[in-house]
């Protein structure tokens, strides 16, 4: 890939990075919205990871939730409808250099941009989506989305939803995304843990938080919220140290075990449900093609290799 | 061998062995498209490019994906050769219904060759001097062993290559590079297979020996190339330093985005094959906005699942390249034909007010320099580009002088350094130039772009003050284009009576038509159009000095008569005398076609005939 130019040189020590210097535009959200605790947890995870702030790129789709780069003080912005993956996948793609973060909701990731999560996955960029799941049209007031649950009355279906709603899990470990968690808006450190691990991950990273849509859909998520008289499970993650207790819990590596998982009946549990950390990157393996070909070409210079291709044709 | 050659043309002069010099030839080989008609069409054009000579070939391809006709048609010449002739002199059939076909396509005094294993002329036929040779049973025993008849294509070249005595070695040379690198024996058989059919004795091709008038390369001259449209936009855009794409396959943009997937890794880039076209537009943007100028391309229905994105790029203001290889629409439509009828899609297709940038390549060479206007345009201007070339362009092949790339290529690296405080990518009294992800922003503020209006930087506003405002940038930036336009001269006439407008494909056929309408008295002129939008700004002073104004066009004429451009400069100007000659069969216009049309058109009778006797036509008979 041609290396760009011009990039200052990385020596002088940096300040950390602060939830000051990453605070942007103020968030237009409804009061009570569960994005607001995303976004905080964000920029705990952002202060984590400390990355240069000029290497960390936000992006998004349409939608309440996709309004979420502009309360990021990053390089970034706010793509169309549904296809911010694909655009995404080409910034990682072209400028390997960078931290990409996709952020959006059911509507625009399960519904319009379904064909792409599903790619996406297939490729494995090395990328991590926030899907910040309400199970309702929030933006344009209150229509049935692809996780409206069955029997939901929304504009489009007073009389209840009758279609089989997206089990997002499911979905996802299927397609092949190499990184698939879920979390709650409730629980802010299990969101800044699965956002940071997700970061972390060599692939394409999902976690998807149920972050509740208190003008058109309240209460969607109180089964899982223990001051409101449900119960958060989170998965416990095997240790792999050998105790009889750790035969029992959840092995992420085993897609049959996150299937199981995927598959419990709501609201389900949270955490890690399946990661992949042998099947390399797209970016790794279109890195090696390029390797590859260069050296077929012996490192030829551009015009080298273009005035070759035009003495073929004479 | 069967011999049906008619009394008339067995008189004719001219002893076998004894060629007659002809200035150029045009050939037209008939058969499925399995028997790699397109291969000897392939070699004939390369041979005639590496001779210095002008080459124009066409061909057809059917929408079937194997089995079917196919038809390939060269023109090998050395005089000015813009379009691939209008009909055929020889006609190389390999079928019955090869011949039933393209019997119509000979001009009176052709040759006819056909496979006598397969074809039966009607020998009564006087028109024409008919050679029948067993190609098919002749293949089989000179390749011998399992191959069967395939080779039979390089058997026709071998005959070819007897009638027109040319240049062998090169031939021999231009087979062993096309097969190399596959097995020794398909080298063997190929070569074996061309020795047959060039060993055909004289006395079975009669009167039919020819020899091309050889021209000498002017000094100092580059030397010539051939290859398709396709082909030459691809590398137009590596030489523009477009190192990024994505696409999805459809035909007949595909050829463009497999040469850039297989090329570009070479230079350090990479082509990404995407699940949709909605999907490439979008990888390829966000390439783009990664600060390295990205392509993404498609064919017309593509076009329009992409148009929304567009729209984005126009309101983000991120640079692009989008290819249209135009076909016949709407919908699916003629998918292996030429039309050109996304005009109006490529200037206002998308939603909002929405200005961009279209050209349109008018020859095979023009797609290679139009893919360099268009990286500069979309780069100095940071807008989308659109290159609107058609199926014809895409898959006829030319012979051009090689580009001069110590002077063309371009190498652009992404701007990272460090923007200064007060930056703002959107400038209201500026260019809009990005700060791609990775540069510092020394006030710590760091752009958003978006498809929301905004202000300057980046940040949506539904002030509507504002929206008027960058409505008005982004329109006076696209109308500021025009002025680095290098626009080229009228040909012709530059006064006078017509002034022949076209765009795309329709060059040659045009160019060729001005002299047979100025052999008529009349003073005709001609331009063809690369600018599509915006339009180059002296056009009303050149129409000016014409009388009548006629716009060729391969679509229709609409509900109120215009075809797609003419509608456009008709609403630009206000120039009644602005018409449309249209026309919709999915193929290029003849220069008969052309001239016949201007001139029931303009109701002109004193239009000289065009050249109906083939060149190869015995003397004796006209």
């Amino acid at each position: 890939m041609s290396a760009p130019t011009l990039a200052p040189a990385p020596d002088a020590p940096r300040a950390p990075l602060t939830k000051k210097a990453l605070t942007a535009d103020h968030p237009t959200w409804c009061p009570g919205c569960g994005d607001f605790a995303v976004l905080a947890s964000f920029y705990k995870v952002l202060e984590k990871l400390n990355y240069p702030q000029e290497k960390i790129v936000t992006f998004a789709g349409i939608g309440c939730s996709s309004r979420f780069p502009y309360f990021v003080n990053s390089h970034g912005g706010h793509y169309i409808h549904g296809r911010a993956l694909p655009f995404a996948a080409g910034i990682s793609l072209g400028r390997d250099d960078l931290h990409v973060f996709v952020f959006g909701g059911d509507g625009d990731g399960f519904s319009i941009g379904g064909n792409h999560l599903v790619h996406t996955a297939r490729k494995n960029p090395r990328l991590t989506y926030v899907i910040m799941d309400n199970s309702v049209y929030g933006l344009t007031k209150k229509q049935t989305s692809p996780t409206s649950p069955l029997g939901f009355k929304s504009k489009t279906d007073p009389w209840g939803a009758f279609d089989q709603p997206i089990n997002p899990m499911r979905t996802l470990i299927n397609s092949g995304a190499t990184f698939v968690a879920r979390s709650h808006a409730t629980q802010v450190n299990h969101m800044v843990e699965m956002m940071h691990r997700a970061a972390q991950h060599d692939g394409f990273s999902v976690v998807e938080i149920l972050s509740e849509c208190v003008e058109f859909f309240p209460g969607a998520f109180d089964t899982s919220i223990p001051r409101k008289g449900g119960t958060f499970q989170a998965i416990d993650l095997k240790k792999n140290d050998g105790s009889p207790e750790d035969a029992t819990r959840h092995d992420p590596t085993d897609e049959l075990a996150a299937f199981q998982l995927a598959l419990e009946p709501w609201p389900g549990k949270f955490g890690v449900y399946y990661e992949n950390k042998t099947r390399p990157t797209k970016n790794a393996l279109e890195q090696k093609l390029i390797a590859n070909t260069r050296e077929k070409t012996k490192n030829a210079s551009d015009l080298d290799l273009l005035q070759k291709t035009f003495a073929k044709m004479r | 061998m069967v011999s049906p050659n008619s009394p008339e043309t067995t008189g004719a002069p001219g002893k076998p062995g004894s060629p007659r010099t002809l200035n150029d030839v045009v050939i037209r080989l008939a058969g499925n498209s399995q028997d790699g008609i397109q291969a000897i069409g392939g070699f004939l054009a390369r041979l005639a490019g590496r001779s210095a000579q002008e080459v124009m070939t066409y061909m057809t391809i059917p929408s079937t994906i194997s089995g079917g006709p196919s038809i390939f048609q060269v023109r090998m010449g050395t005089g000015d050769i813009q379009s691939s002739g209008d009909r055929a002199d020889v006609l190389v059939a390999f079928y019955q219904h090869s011949y039933e076909s393209h019997r119509s396509s000979l001009r009176p005094g052709g040759v006819l060759l056909y496979d006598s294993d397969h074809v039966q002329p009607n020998l009564d036929d006087k028109g024409i001097t008919a050679v029948g040779v067993p190609m098919t049973s002749a293949t089989v025993e000179a390749v011998g062993g399992s191959s069967k008849e395939k080779g039979k294509n390089i058997y026709v070249l071998g005959l070819l290559a007897r009638m027109f005595d040319l240049d062998v070695a090169k031939l021999t040379a231009l087979i062993k590079e096309r097969f190399s690198g596959k097995n020794e024996d398909i080298v063997r058989n190929a070569l074996l297979a061309f020795d047959a059919g060039h060993a055909y004795p004289a006395e079975g091709l009669r009167d039919c020996l020819y020899q091309l008038d050889r021209r000498t390369p002017s000094p100092g001259a580059r030397p010539q190339i051939t290859t398709d449209g396709n082909t030459a936009l691809a590398y137009g855009l590596i030489a523009a330093g477009v190192r990024y794409g994505a696409g999805y396959p459809i035909t007949p943009w595909s050829s463009i985005m497999e040469t850039l997937r297989v090329e570009l890794p070479k230079y350090g880039g990479l082509f990404v094959q995407c699940e949709d076209e909605i999907a490439a537009i979008s990888t390829a943007l966000g390439f783009s906005y990664g600060g390295n100028l990205a392509v993404t391309g498609s064919s017309g229905p593509g076009l329009s699942l992409k148009a929304e994105a567009l729209g984005w790029a126009v309101m983000a203001e991120i640079p692009l390249i989008v290819v249209n290889v135009q076909r016949g629409g709407p919908s699916t439509g003629l998918p292996t034909n030429i039309e050109q009828s996304d005009l109006m899609q490529a200037i206002y297709g998308s939603h909002g007010d929405a200005p961009r940038v279209v050209l349109a390549p008018r020859t095979v060479e023009d797609c290679f320099y139009t893919a360099l206007e268009a990286a500069r345009l979309a780069r100095e201007f940071s807008t989308p580009v659109i290159i609107l070339t058609d199926q014809a362009l895409a898959t006829r092949i030319e012979a051009f002088d090689e580009p001069d790339l110590e002077r063309l290529m371009v190498t652009v690296k992404a701007d990272l350094s460090p923007r200064p405080v007060g930056f703002k990518p959107y400038p209201l009294n500026g260019p809009t130039r990005h700060a791609p992800p990775g540069s510092i922003m020394e006030d710590g503020k760091y752009p958003t772009v978006t498809g929301l209006e905004h202000d300057e930087l980046g940040h949506p506003t539904a002030n509507p003050a504002l929206h008027a405002s960058m409505t008005v940038k982004r329109r006076e930036k696209i109308k500021a284009v025009a002025a680095t336009y290098k626009a080229p001269p009228v040909f012709g006439d530059q006064s006078g009576d017509l002034l022949l407008l076209g765009w795309g494909c329709t060059f040659g056929p045009i160019h060729e038509a001005v002299g047979r309408l100025q052999a008529s008295g009349l003073k005709v002129g001609h331009l063809q159009i690369r600018h599509i939008h915006p339009l180059r700004s002296d056009l009303e002073q050149v129409m000016a000095h014409y009388k009548h104004i006629r716009v060729i066009e391969i679509n229709d004429e609409g509900l109120y008569g215009f075809g797609q451009l003419t509608t456009l400069l008709r609403a630009r100007y206000c120039n009644p005398e602005i018409q449309s000659i249209t026309k919709t069969d999915g193929l290029t216009f003849r220069v008969s076609e052309i001239v016949e049309l201007v001139a029931k058109n303009l109701g002109i009778t004193s239009i000289k005939s065009a050249r109906a006797q083939s060149v190869l036509a015995p003397p004796t008979r006209g």
